[in-house]
């Protein structure tokens, strides 16, 4: 019994040291690996998107065509209809965000990437877009178009 | 019962045996057969270190090393939000400290792991030249690390510009300037390091470049040989030891002296956790070539030797411009130094050698003097 027990006791202790120097490794790991991530992660971008920005004058727009313009950071389409109603949409295409643009020649907002094609209402009518454009609201103030958030 | 032992050396790697290496993992066992690793571990196994009362010197190469490593790693992280360019390299650099998560860590310890690095890399070369680490066979290790050092300095020198502040812009300004004084082709060195005949966007480019790009390869070249001989020919036994021709005690490299340099890299990591905490490195001011310089503006504590030398010497040496004279001294000094392995021909054979011990101590007495003096100055 007394030299089985001789023997097993360093083991032991060697068991004991490797777990401390194992999770000193693992603390070491966590404790540089968390900010590394933390830092690659994008800080949450400011909240730069406006809630309406001027697209056109009125007039500037001649029916059966289409305005590319910034909102915010991103791309909104402003169009006019050949009746001469005004629609607006985030001119991602809910594809694989590609800018889409207002094509007079077939009256439909096209994707040149994969060919998507929306009708003038944003619904997705062929190719793979697989949703409606994002719609803005168009408001008029005096003489300015306005694009709007929805709701 | 011992199989390794009994088992025949295996000469056909396709011939079986596997219950005789059963210990070895499959993959580690699949790398093996391809890459024929064994002699490079057995290398490992038997790799030891001298253990001496000069002994804590050997672990500044390695602590250098470690925080050369942590200057990688956080300037590859401070690449991901920075952008060179004079109307946007403050203020991205504004953006990583302010906006981005940690990233006032990121940046900190870069500066300060920079500062740390340039100070174990001091007592590395200098506890070397010392020791005589230098002498025969080791004279390339003592190149490499000559030329390691100058890479340093200019990682230091260039990245001190990137943040694009005020401090940063007249350091490039003198920095430039003092290379301009180097005869016949000092405005040519001065426009190739500007890029044009002021220190302006363009410059910025450029010193990113040479940051990011240029030294780091020639330091990972120049690094490689350096360890690649370390690792060939062993770490060097002081001269004093030597000649006593009593045996040395040597230590296994791993673990035992491994675990010991383990232990000071994370003190190492501790103090830069600390400082870096602590005392955040300030950005400054936005550079605005039109201002006038700060008053008391000073260089980095670890170019103020050069620095006081410069500022000190009158403006006419024999007739010459005093600053050209400086200049060309410390370049002669600084080649003299690379080749130090190859004058000290007495550390070579194995004798004594007190002119250089001398030297040794002269530099690191002028450069720790100069920098007092230029400190409280």
């Amino acid at each position: 019994m007394e030299p089985t027990n001789r023997e097993s006791e360093p083991l032991e202790r060697r068991n004991f040291l490797n777990v401390v120097l194992g999770a000193g490794v693992a603390g070491t790991i966590g404790s540089i690996g968390f900010p590394i991530v933390r830092y690659l992660l994008p800080p949450p971008e400011s909240d730069a998107a406006p809630d309406a920005v001027v697209a056109a004058k009125e007039g500037e727009l001649p029916p059966n065509s289409g305005k590319i313009v910034r909102f915010g950071v991103k791309p909104a389409l402003l169009i006019r209809r050949a009746d001469g109603s005004y629609g607006a949409f985030f001119a991602s295409c809910t594809h694989l965000d590609c800018t889409v643009q207002y094509r007079p020649d077939l009256k439909v907002i096209h994707c040149a990437c994969h060919n998507g094609m929306y009708d003038l209402q944003g619904r997705n009518v062929s190719g793979p877009p697989p949703r409606p454009l994002e719609r803005l609201q168009v408001k008029q103030r005096g003489n300015e178009i306005l694009l709007a958030r929805e709701g | 019962m011992n199989l390794e032992t009994t088992a025949p050396p295996r000469k056909n790697p396709d011939a079986g045996a596997r219950g005789a290496a059963s210990k070895r993992g499959g993959i580690a066992r699949w790398l093996d057969d391809r890459l024929g690793l064994g002699p490079l571990l057995a290398h490992l196994r038997e790799k030891d270190v001298p253990h001496h009362r000069h002994s804590v010197w050997y672990f500044f190469g390695g602590m250098t090393l470690f925080l050369f490593t942590v200057q990688v790693v956080t300037g590859i992280l401070l690449l991901f939000y920075y952008s060179p360019g004079a109307n946007s390299a403050f203020e991205s650099v504004q953006f990583i400290m302010g906006q981005v998560r940690f990233g006032w860590l990121v940046r900190s310890i870069h500066s300060w792991s920079a500062n740390l690095m340039i100070g174990s890399l001091f007592v590395h070369m200098f506890s070397v030249f010392l020791l005589k680490g230098y002498r025969a066979p080791r004279e390339l290790t003592w190149v490499t690390g000559v030329l390691l050092f100058f890479v340093v300095l200019g990682f230091g020198f260039s990245g001190y510009l990137l943040p694009w502040n005020q401090l940063a812009f007249f350091a490039t300004k003198v920095g430039t300037e003092i290379a301009g004084a180097i005869p016949i082709v000092g405005h040519t060195v001065l426009r190739l390091l500007r890029g044009g005949d002021d220190v302006t966007g363009v410059t910025l480019s450029r010193f990113f470049a040479l940051h990011v790009a240029i030294l780091p390869i020639v330091a990972v070249g120049l690094l490689s040989v350096h360890l690649l001989l370390i690792q060939r020919q062993g770490i060097s036994v002081p001269l004093s030891l030597e000649q006593r021709k009593a045996p040395v005690i040597r230590l296994p490299f791993f673990p035992d002296f491994f675990l010991r340099e383990l232990i000071g890299w994370y003190v190492a990591l501790a103090a830069l956790a600390a400082l870096a905490a602590l005392d955040p490195w300030p950005l400054g001011t936005k550079c605005d070539p039109l201002a006038p310089a700060p008053a008391g503006i000073k260089p980095e504590w670890f170019f103020l030797w050069l620095y006081q030398t410069l500022r000190y010497l009158p403006a006419k040496i024999l007739g010459l411009d005093g600053d050209m004279v400086g200049v060309c001294f410390i370049n002669v000094a600084f080649a003299l130094w690379i080749f130090i392995p190859f004058l000290d021909k007495k550390a070579s054979n194995g004798r004594r050698s007190p002119a250089f011990t001398a030297i040794g101590w002269s530099a690191i007495l002028y450069i720790i003097g100069m920098t007092l003096w230029g400190h409280f100055a």
